[in-house]
């Protein structure tokens, strides 16, 4: 059985495939006539074909439960692909380079002299009361002058069509992995479809995360010693720490097996004995780094790791303190940023956000909270967030009270029309809502991944994705501007065999 | 290689010889009580006395009975040395270290602990115990069998080895140690049964079969201790294991402590003329070879593997 579009029941949102129910996008009609092609019951059977691969493969992420401890649950995952073509996307990584390199350059003057602030650019009360500034990285230097060498963004599409730039994650994002892993169970479950559109590869990920890390050393000289930096095995992302550490050849290890001595080197503790480490790709938070620094109740940490840091013995990536500038009350201010270090328009515009410091602002959003999405600015996994459609009156006045209690603390935006992609569900092929989590590397030079992770909102109706809260994901292509390779099509190719 | 890896790698290897020999024991001593005459057979309580926890176990049951000590040391949560335990602990050690592996080991050893809590309630019962034993002891054999045929013979392997060899020496010292000192108390009454308790403590090793062949001599007390003891061909004899764990050690970095420890623990062994020892003296020999088993764990924590932590931690 074919699959008719025109039954595709995307009305009042953007869907990435099609323009309208049965007209497919320029850039996508042959995907579409293909995937019609296959037929409901040829993408369901696939769709089991990945989960199983999904399952052998082991690719899960950690859920806590109150009961049973930590669970494994296996990645969940659409086979429909989410298509980007190459064109915009060149666009995109252009607006990502510029955001990022911006953003670096804040967060640089933020621990030095503080430019953008004296300038009256950026207002200092937005800095005193931010969470993630750190007093303890004032006047350091990290190599390069770079401070957030891997950055999630998380891009949105709005009903227009337009791409919004929702949120940096500059502290220790995730989901590499799962871009990577997405791609493989594709090729596997797709072998057809994906010779004949060749997707840009992905897979250079982890050894451009290894060469970013790698730039960072402070022996320049020596073969660099790279480690990845766990909280442990019942972390949500343990999955990703021990698949990029494998990926990259370098050791996985958590706290009790570094120190750092009096030479204010870091080593880890190894059976021949300690060895020196030059590169930390940590996925621990500021606060658990250094029980001396920071939190001294923390058992995660290295006791003097700041102070190696500080004396440049080891790298730390991302840099501590980085965090300041992923703040959503900061985001507010990245066009402002971009404008001031490049002297540059931002590329790829934010969300427009209203700042509940500014009164007028907050009045507003008081007035509005049942059509805008409310967050605090310092949490993420959506967790304290406001979704006005959503909400009930009872949460609406609790969240008016903690705006009025602390204004600085939240943003508001109003609440977009996240952008659709086909998914295969129970009742067939429907749209789900979509974001778009690319990875920026930074370091002697900066580095996007092609295209990046696709979350997908696998309820109906749901704009949630993450996958804490019943969120999946799908393989992103970005399509060369060439179009799918000359000469046969895919049924053509089909009619040829055994004469 | 990172010491908090080596360290449970060890610990992994050792979590499964454990819970191997528990089975065995508590399957042989099931075995043996059918043979002896009701009365003076020596019950439940030596195999409490063997895993050495009788203090916890009388701080949670009354009687050395025989429900309460197989629960006690099949099931029970509160026992670090239950098989239940055991295999925890091992799956446990096992998530860490899943990149050293090869994921079949993961999937075996997560497997056999589903098995043994799904199916604790039939392992106490007299009908369904041997089944689940065996299932049990096939289960452990599987994984070791598993690793030896499948990952890098590099340091891991060795710390694996380590860990099984060491463990199995530890249990064999007691499971000879608590069956003579029981053969003993009372010999006057159990006199005509003296080679079926004999025997049973050969089974409880596998051992046997492999005396027979060995030995070829009766089944009585010099030939068995010297055969559980100072046998180096047999795989479950202290003498090998020690030997084996000595060539493990030489090929690790950093030995020489480590190896005057165990170079120690080897001349102790081979210089006893166990059919001399009255039970008095055997009992103290073990003593010793235990201390020296102890000595050699802690020297090797302190060269390879990490120092423990300062804070309160769960242990591995």
């Amino acid at each position: 059985m074919g699959i008719d579009w025109t039954d595709y029941p995307s009305v009042g949102f953007y869907d990435e495939l099609l323009a309208a129910p049965g007209e497919p996008r320029a850039e996508t009609e042959a995907l579409a006539a293909d995937l019609a092609a296959l037929g409901l019951d040829e993408l369901v059977a696939r769709q089991e074909a990945a989960e199983v691969a999904i399952k052998e493969m082991g690719i899960t992420f950690t859920v806590y439960s109150e009961e049973g401890g930590a669970i494994d649950r296996a990645w969940p995952f659409d086979v429909i692909p989410r298509v980007i073509p190459e064109r915009e996307w060149r666009q995109v990584e252009a607006g990502l380079k510029q955001r990022v390199k911006a953003l670096n350059l804040f967060i640089d003057d933020l621990y030095h002299d503080q430019r953008i602030v004296k300038d009256g650019v950026f207002p200092e009360e937005v800095l005193a009361k931010s969470v993630n500034f750190r007093p303890q990285c004032v006047g350091v230097d990290p190599p390069l002058g770079v401070w957030a060498h891997i950055c999630g963004s998380d891009l949105v599409r709005d009903a227009d069509g337009t791409l919004y730039v929702l949120e940096d994650n500059l502290r220790v994002p995730s989901g590499v992995s799962y871009m990577l892993e997405n791609r493989l169970v594709t090729k596997r479950v797709f072998p057809e479809l994906f010779e004949h559109y060749a997707p840009l590869p992905v897979d250079d990920y982890p050894s451009q995360l290894f060469d970013t890390l790698a730039a960072l050393s402070p022996r320049p000289a020596e073969y660099p010693e790279v480690v990845v930096l766990t909280p442990g095995i019942y972390n949500s992302a343990y999955f990703e720490h021990s698949y990029l550490a494998q990926q990259m050849g370098a050791t996985l290890v958590e706290g009790r097996d570094l120190f750092v001595a009096d030479d204010d080197c870091c080593y880890m503790r190894t059976v021949d004995g300690p060895a020196q480490v030059d590169v930390i790709y940590r996925r621990i938070d500021d606060l658990f780094l250094d029980p001396e620094a920071f939190n001294s109740e923390s058992s995660l940490g290295v006791p003097g790791l700041m102070r190696a840091w500080t004396a440049g013995k080891v790298a730390l990536a991302n840099a501590p303190g980085a965090g300041v500038a992923d703040d959503k009350v900061v985001y507010a201010f990245v066009p402002e940023i971009i404008q001031y270090y490049l002297g540059e328009a931002p590329i790829i515009p934010n969300v427009p956000t209203y700042r509940c410091m500014e009164p007028a602002d907050m009045q507003y959003v008081l007035e509005h909270l049942a059509e805008l999405v409310v967050k605090p600015a310092n949490e993420s996994g959506g967790y304290g967030m406001l979704v006005g459609p959503a909400s009930t009156q009872a949460e609406r006045d609790r969240i008016a009270a903690a705006i009025k209690k602390d204004p600085r603390n939240y943003i508001a935006q109003p609440t977009l029309s996240l952008s659709t992609v086909p998914t295969v569900t129970k009742a067939g092929i429907e749209p789900r809502h979509v974001d778009l989590r690319p990875f920026i590397l930074s370091a002697d030079r900066r580095q996007v991944t092609m295209g990046g992770l696709t979350r997908v909102a696998l309820r109906k109706g749901s704009l949630v994705v993450n996958s804490s809260q019943g969120g999946g994901s799908k393989d992103t292509w970005i399509l060369p501007d060439s179009g799918p390779a000359e000469g046969q099509s895919q049924s053509q190719s089909q009619t040829q065999g055994q004469a | 290689m990172l010491s908090r890896v080596a360290e449970n790698i060890y610990w992994f290897a050792r979590y499964i010889e454990r819970a191997e020999n528990t089975a065995r024991i508590v399957t042989v001593n099931a075995n043996l009580l059918l043979d002896l005459p009701k009365g003076i057979a020596p019950g439940w309580a030596p195999l409490v006395d063997i895993t050495g926890a009788n203090a916890l176990f009388e701080e949670h049951y009354k009687d050395y009975g025989e429900r309460q000590v197989v629960r006690f040391l099949l099931s029970d949560e509160r026992h670090p040395g239950s098989i239940h335990s055991a295999l925890m602990a091992a799956r446990e050690n096992c998530r860490t270290i899943r990149d050293i592996v090869p994921r079949e080991a993961w999937e075996q050893i997560n497997g056999l602990y589903l098995y043994a809590r799904e199916n604790q309630q039939k392992g106490i019962t007299k009908t369904g115990r041997h089944a689940y034993l065996r299932a049990l002891i096939s289960g452990s054999q599987t994984i070791v069998g598993l690793l030896d045929g499948t990952m890098l013979h590099d340091q891991g392997h060795n710390f694996l080895r380590l860990g099984r060899f060491m463990e199995r020496a530890d249990m064999t010292t007691r499971i000879a140690d608590v069956r003579s000192a029981s053969l003993l108390r009372e010999a006057e009454e159990l006199r005509p049964f003296d080679t079926i308790q004999w025997v049973s403590v050969l089974k409880s090793m596998t051992a046997y079969q492999m005396y027979r062949r060995s030995e070829q001599i009766r089944v009585q007390r010099g030939p068995v201790l010297r055969f559980i003891f100072q046998n180096n061909q047999f795989p479950r004899s202290v003498r090998y294991c020690v030997e084996h764990a000595r060539s493990c050690l030489g090929w690790l970095p950093r030995n020489e402590a480590a190896l005057r420890v165990i170079g120690r623990l080897a001349r102790n062994l081979d210089a006893a003329e166990l059919h001399r020892l009255d039970q008095i003296e055997l009992h103290a020999f073990v003593d010793d070879l235990q201390l020296g088993i102890g000595d050699l764990h802690q020297e090797i924590a302190a060269t390879w593997f990490p120092p423990p932590p300062v804070v309160e931690e769960t242990a591995a």
